[in-house]
């Protein structure tokens, strides 16, 4: 048995990879969440969200790398009894009542919250007594954030909690995020909502193609995630040295079509007006979120 | 707020999650009824209608019967709730929620061999309550009472086969590879009738088969003539070992596919 430290972090991966046959879902992560952190895993479908937590949780094995769960191994007993889970894929018997399977749920674990206040977080109260198997997908949504929480862990992992939720609930949901954030529980999720990572969390880690592009306050990544997509048109294709020291990225100058990503349009537009390039059919539009990403990712591989 | 390496206690998550299988078993009918019933149903066809009779050799055609279909009925819950219970739920994904959990899998897996042990008591329970009240088979307490508690512990080869059926066939498929499996097995083994009464060349299968033998530990409690109880106890140890591998090897390919 490893010796349990009392002073660790929650979660610690070091160079973690992991491969699925010829896939490299996660190609080499370091990353330490503490204690009381609310740390969202932000990034596009596909770019290794999902691997991550698993990883984190014991439900995949690293292919390279190590990972700690409160120091210890991840699939340690004591390890688990502090973690609540919600996972995008699992599911449950339809024929138990959530009240049932929340205070089946609250065995497992050494402390556990009385249910009547699990299902109360979890906005399920009105639904306590009816077989899951006739809950709607946001509900069912709910009674796994209610078994994540049922046994007041010390941390929650949570994949894509929102996903199957209607506008009222998201907003609940962010209601009990705060509570337990302040209640000093350590909470991570992972969304591809740059919006929902802005607003739930203090640290968000951006995931794309298995790599940390990205950690940072949500302040602070706001600040670097290009907002805003420009698009026009010019009567001769442009030399790319016509963007020289200017704040774009993603730039593509193909057939005298312009298109390219940044924070600061305005000031861009103007350094062009001056340099004398006649533009027609100008488009300034928010960036989408895979947008942003490129923009991070193109940072990253230019530093 | 847990305290750092604390656990919760095993006994009452065992319990706990015993008593919900329970409830889950109980609440699905297509389970629970053909659990409880069908024995009854068979006994009713296959077995009132010579249940007060006698064999030359003395012994009770009534008791005979019985016996059978107690075999019939452990196997039934065994091979059904373990084959057709943990198909689907690998199909419903129950197994992933549980994984990331601190619930041992052992204690889960103990759980349900309870639960199916508890629904084998009752199904057999309520045979024989019929086969006495309706078909007027008499015998004494501790004669079925031996009954009873050799077919709970000789039960084992049908959870092993139980397991495989349920870890390696999807949970659309499951139903049909119990029935194709137990229902023949059951047959050919002179559940629903004598082997003495059955097709010459199911007759010399016959004693190759794991519910042959599980039938033996019943007939030999009422007084027919039976093989050797250690004979019959090695063979069923034999297949015992043989499921279990089944349903290890494919448990562990589950395993790797879904957590590795």
């Amino acid at each position: 048995m490893s010796p349990v430290r009392e002073r660790s972090p929650v979660v610690e991966l070091r160079g973690v990879t992991k491969r699925y046959g010829p896939v490299e879902a996660v190609r080499g992560i370091d990353l330490a969440i503490e204690p009381g952190e609310v740390v969202a895993m932000l990034g596009p479908n596909g770019a290794g969200k999902t691997t991550s937590v698993g990883l984190m949780l014991g439900l995949r094995t690293p292919t390279s790398g190590n990972v700690c769960l409160f120091g210890l191994p991840p699939t340690d007993r004591r390890a688990r009894s502090r973690a609540g889970v919600m996972l995008q894929e699992s599911g449950t018997t339809g024929v138990l009542t959530p009240r049932e399977l929340v205070a089946l749920f609250g065995t497992y674990y050494p402390a556990p919250m009385p249910s009547e206040r699990a299902l109360a977080l979890a906005g399920l109260t009105d639904q306590a007594d009816a077989r899951i198997g006739t809950l709607s997908g946001g509900q069912r949504q709910r009674l796994y954030f209610a078994l994540a929480i049922c046994g007041d862990p010390d941390a929650l992992f949570l994949d894509e909690p929102t996903v199957a939720m209607d506008v009222e609930a998201r907003r609940a949901f962010a209601a009990s995020i705060h509570t337990l954030a302040a209640g000093g529980k350590t909470v991570v999720f992972t969304t591809h909502y740059l919006r929902e990572a802005e607003e739930l969390a203090r640290r968000i880690v951006v995931i794309d193609h298995g790599v940390v592009i990205a950690d940072a306050a949500p302040r602070d990544l706001m600040a670097r995630v290009a907002a805003k997509r420009v698009a026009f048109r010019t009567p001769a294709p442009l030399p790319a040295a016509a963007f020289d020291g200017l704040a774009v990225t993603a730039l593509d100058t193909a057939d005298g079509h312009v298109r390219f990503l940044s924070n600061e349009p305005e000031s861009v537009l103007r350094a062009l007006f001056q340099r004398g390039i006649e533009m027609r059919e100008l488009e300034v539009v928010g960036a989408d979120l895979e947008e942003a990403f490129l923009s991070l990712t193109r940072r990253g591989q230019a530093a | 707020m847990s305290a750092a390496g604390a656990t919760a206690p095993l006994l009452p998550m065992l319990l706990a999650q015993t008593r919900s299988e329970l409830t889950m078993r109980w609440r699905v009918a297509a389970f629970s009824l053909t659990s409880l019933l069908l024995p009854i149903v068979f006994f009713t066809f296959f077995g009132l209608p010579f249940a007060r009779q006698t064999f030359p050799n003395g012994v009770s055609v009534g008791a005979y019967l019985l016996a059978s279909f107690a075999a019939y009925a452990v196997g039934n819950v065994m091979v059904y709730g373990f084959g057709i219970g943990v198909a689907v739920e690998r199909g419903q994904k129950v197994d992933v929620l549980l994984r990331a959990t601190p619930l041992p899998p052992a204690v889960a897996i103990t759980a349900k061999v309870l639960n199916a042990l508890i629904f084998s008591f009752l199904s057999i329970t309520a045979l024989i309550i019929y086969g006495v009240l309706v078909g007027g088979v008499q015998q004494s307490v501790a004669v079925w009472a031996n009954v009873v508690v050799r077919l709970l512990i000789g039960s084992l080869p049908f959870v092993g086969l139980g397991f495989a059926i349920g870890y390696s066939v999807g949970p659309n498929a499951a139903p049909a590879v119990a029935n194709l499996v137990y229902l023949p097995l059951a047959f050919a083994s002179g559940l629903f009738m004598p082997v003495s009464q059955l097709p010459g060349f199911v007759q010399k299968v016959a004693p190759y088969l794991p519910a042959y033998h599980y039938g033996q530990l019943a007939w030999s409690a009422v007084g027919a003539p039976a093989e050797p109880l250690l004979t019959s106890l090695a063979w069923l140890a034999g297949y015992t070992v043989v499921f279990m591998a089944i349903a290890l090897r494919a448990y562990r390919r589950e395993e790797s596919r879904k957590f590795g």
